[in-house]
């Protein structure tokens, strides 16, 4: 049975200037120990996508429809009470600053015990024990006296070891990584993906990454999706989309990674601005933006399915002429 | 918090000081609220220890005798001891007197500014955590109430109720726990917005404990500093009560029913009944806010260096 199932889901936020659909009509599975990339720019919804699978989309914003299946049980509109057990236990979060997600006036072990004891009738010095094997686990040097300090004492990097200690102590079976790299070191971030991915692998959990950054995923994913304004537009293995993308915005996003070009040659750059989401273009939203576009994209485009395995939002993909 | 030398790999990123080191050396930084911390330390410990350092007991009549009434300082008692700032109307000693009264004084202002700030900043914490309309009904009546003066509010409340330590401490905690609860909740929503709160929801904590570990703890800096100052105004408050005769019985003199006792004399010349005890007061009340001063300035973050 896969872990995850997410059919058709939107999530809106009715603000006083209009309602985003921050979310509008995500699929995807996920099974057992698979890693999926979410892949997008910032506003894409990558982050609303895994908050709702969490249940904790605040107000203004609202899941409209659509259905989350953890393990076949539906989460949208279930009880505070069961999405709570879930959380931190079945269910975790690995955010994107490390700076900011570990409370500064707690222990590390005040928050890993407590991390355990949410959810588990544990004895305090068995909970102790098991955090410290946890930091073991994610590379951590001499993880007893680390245990002991105080967040503002580690490095960056340290802390966001930990928070990946954290998310994996209760040993669950789906993890949503946002973007935990983005605010490290080019050589720490390598670090932190192989750490996240052992981890995984030992542990059989699936993980979806949520990331801009296509580099990241390609040694990490099984699978990628690409979401654009809301939408999953092209999702598939890892090596076939990065291979062989069929979107624009797959292609645009490829090329406009600075290693794949010359020096000093101009970078490729996807023209014009990430849209705005209250007032999203008719028919295929990337349509103002895209070289291929025509008269076709002014409708919406349905998801087809040009490969095995591989699913796609496009009238004009590549690697299929358009028509003049 | 030091670390063992045996840590050598990985240890750097461990800090040099502590976070209360480098709050202490911040703090005595201005000599003058180092004098002032020594001051009220010095006024505390004369407070605590008033049984066994004065000659008298003012609270006891038996040892209190009216020929002794109104002598000036320096003047030797019947019972044999110098009364070195002399005596008031009914022949109590001033320094023993003294001493007691701030006994008095300091634990109303410091009872009344703990309760006050227990049950105001739970009030702020539930209101800013819930939002919403607990929160609009919550911070309504703290304008409401703050839109009073605290003396007149006191006042009332003392008038009601009738004399005594615990009415005056009723009197002060419903006088003051607004200040508290405004200042908790301001520091609060900041807090929540924070990511660690996102991620201690994602842990799957109860509410409880998201608020009373997580949020609270990160909002005790401008707690301490209105802690402080609330303490200093709750004992000038008290003072005032009792100066103005609703507050403490004469039985059991505070600083402020000392002044009153001493205030019908000032006219014809005895003016230490009075004086000392206001002196005293003074130097209290302008010690801790001093002392709530230098807080306010170590512990506020667009300050820090």
């Amino acid at each position: 049975m896969s872990v995850l199932e997410v059919a058709g889901l939107r999530t809106h936020f009715f603000t006083r200037a209009g309602v985003v659909k921050a979310v509008d009509g995500v699929d995807f599975t996920l099974q057992r120990g698979e890693v999926m990339g979410l892949v997008g720019e910032s506003g894409s919804g990558k982050t609303v996508t895994g908050f709702s699978i969490l249940g904790l989309v605040d107000p203004p914003g609202r899941i409209v429809g659509g259905s989350i299946r953890y393990r076949g049980e539906e989460l949208v509109g279930a009880p505070d009470e069961r999405l709570r057990e879930l959380r931190g236990n079945r269910i975790a979060m690995i955010f994107q600053d490390p700076m900011m997600t570990l409370n500064p006036v707690l222990r590390i072990d005040t928050q890993m015990v407590e991390a355990i004891q949410a959810h588990e009738r544990v004895p305090k010095k068995a909970a102790w024990e098991r955090a410290r094997d946890g930091l073991g686990q994610v590379g951590i040097p001499s993880p007893e006296e680390r245990l002991r300090a105080y967040p503002h004492q580690l490095s960056g990097g340290m802390r966001q070891r930990v928070t990946i200690a954290i998310a994996f102590l209760n040993a669950p079976e789906l993890i949503i990584a946002d973007e935990p790299t983005t605010a490290l070191d080019v050589t720490i971030q390598a670090q932190i993906i192989y750490q996240a991915q052992k981890v995984c692998r030992e542990r059989g959990a699936a993980m979806i990454w949520i990331t801009h950054d296509l580099a990241v995923v390609a040694g990490l994913a099984d699978r990628i999706c690409v979401m654009y304004a809301g939408r999953i537009v092209e999702a598939g293995p890892t090596d076939d989309v990065i291979d062989r993308p069929l979107h624009p915005y797959t292609v645009g996003l490829l090329g406009s990674v600075p290693s794949a070009n010359k020096r000093g040659q101009r970078l490729n750059q996807i023209p014009g601005m990430t849209p705005n989401m209250l007032a999203l273009p008719k028919g295929c939203a990337f349509r103002e933006r895209c070289a291929r576009a025509g008269d076709a994209c002014l409708a919406e485009p349905g998801i087809t399915e040009p490969a095995a395995g591989r699913a796609l939002r496009c009238f004009h993909p590549h690697g299929i002429e358009v028509p003049a | 918090m030091s670390v063992p030398a045996d840590s050598a790999p990985g240890a750097p990123e461990i800090g040099v000081e502590t976070p209360f080191q480098r709050f202490r050396a911040e703090f005595f930084e201005s000599w003058i609220a180092a004098f002032a911390l020594g001051l009220l330390g010095l006024i505390v410990v004369l407070a605590l220890l008033a049984p066994w350092i004065t000659p008298q007991n003012p609270y006891d009549l038996g040892q209190v005798d009216v020929l002794d009434g109104k002598l000036p300082p320096g003047s030797r008692a019947y019972t044999g001891y110098t009364m070195w700032l002399g005596s008031d109307g009914a022949g109590r000693d001033l320094y023993s007197a003294i001493l007691y009264g701030l006994r008095i004084s300091i634990s109303v202002g410091v009872a009344s500014g703990v309760i006050a700030l227990v049950i105001g900043s739970t009030i702020g914490l539930i209101a800013a955590y819930a939002g919403g309309r607990v929160e609009t009904v919550v911070m309504r009546l703290v304008d409401l109430q703050l839109s009073f003066p605290a003396a007149l509010i006191a006042l009332m409340l003392v008038a009601v109720m009738g004399r005594g330590i615990d009415k005056i401490i009723i009197a002060l905690v419903a006088a003051q726990w607004a200040y508290y609860a405004r200042t908790v909740r301001a520091s609060a929503l900041v807090e929540s917005a924070k990511e660690y709160v996102e991620a201690a929801r994602c842990l799957g904590l109860g509410h409880a404990r998201i608020v009373f570990r997580h949020i609270l703890p990160n909002c005790m800096a401008p707690l301490i500093v209105v802690g402080t100052v609330q303490t200093a105004h709750a004992i000038a408050l008290e003072a005032t009560l009792s100066f103005l005769g609703v507050g403490l019985r004469q039985t059991e003199p505070s600083l402020g029913v000392l002044i009153a006792n001493g205030f019908e004399y000032m006219m014809s010349g005895r003016y230490w009944i009075s004086f000392f005890p206001g002196i005293a007061l003074l130097l209290t009340i302008v010690s801790i806010n001093l002392v709530g001063d230098q807080l306010r300035d170590v512990l506020n973050p667009r300050l820090k260096k």
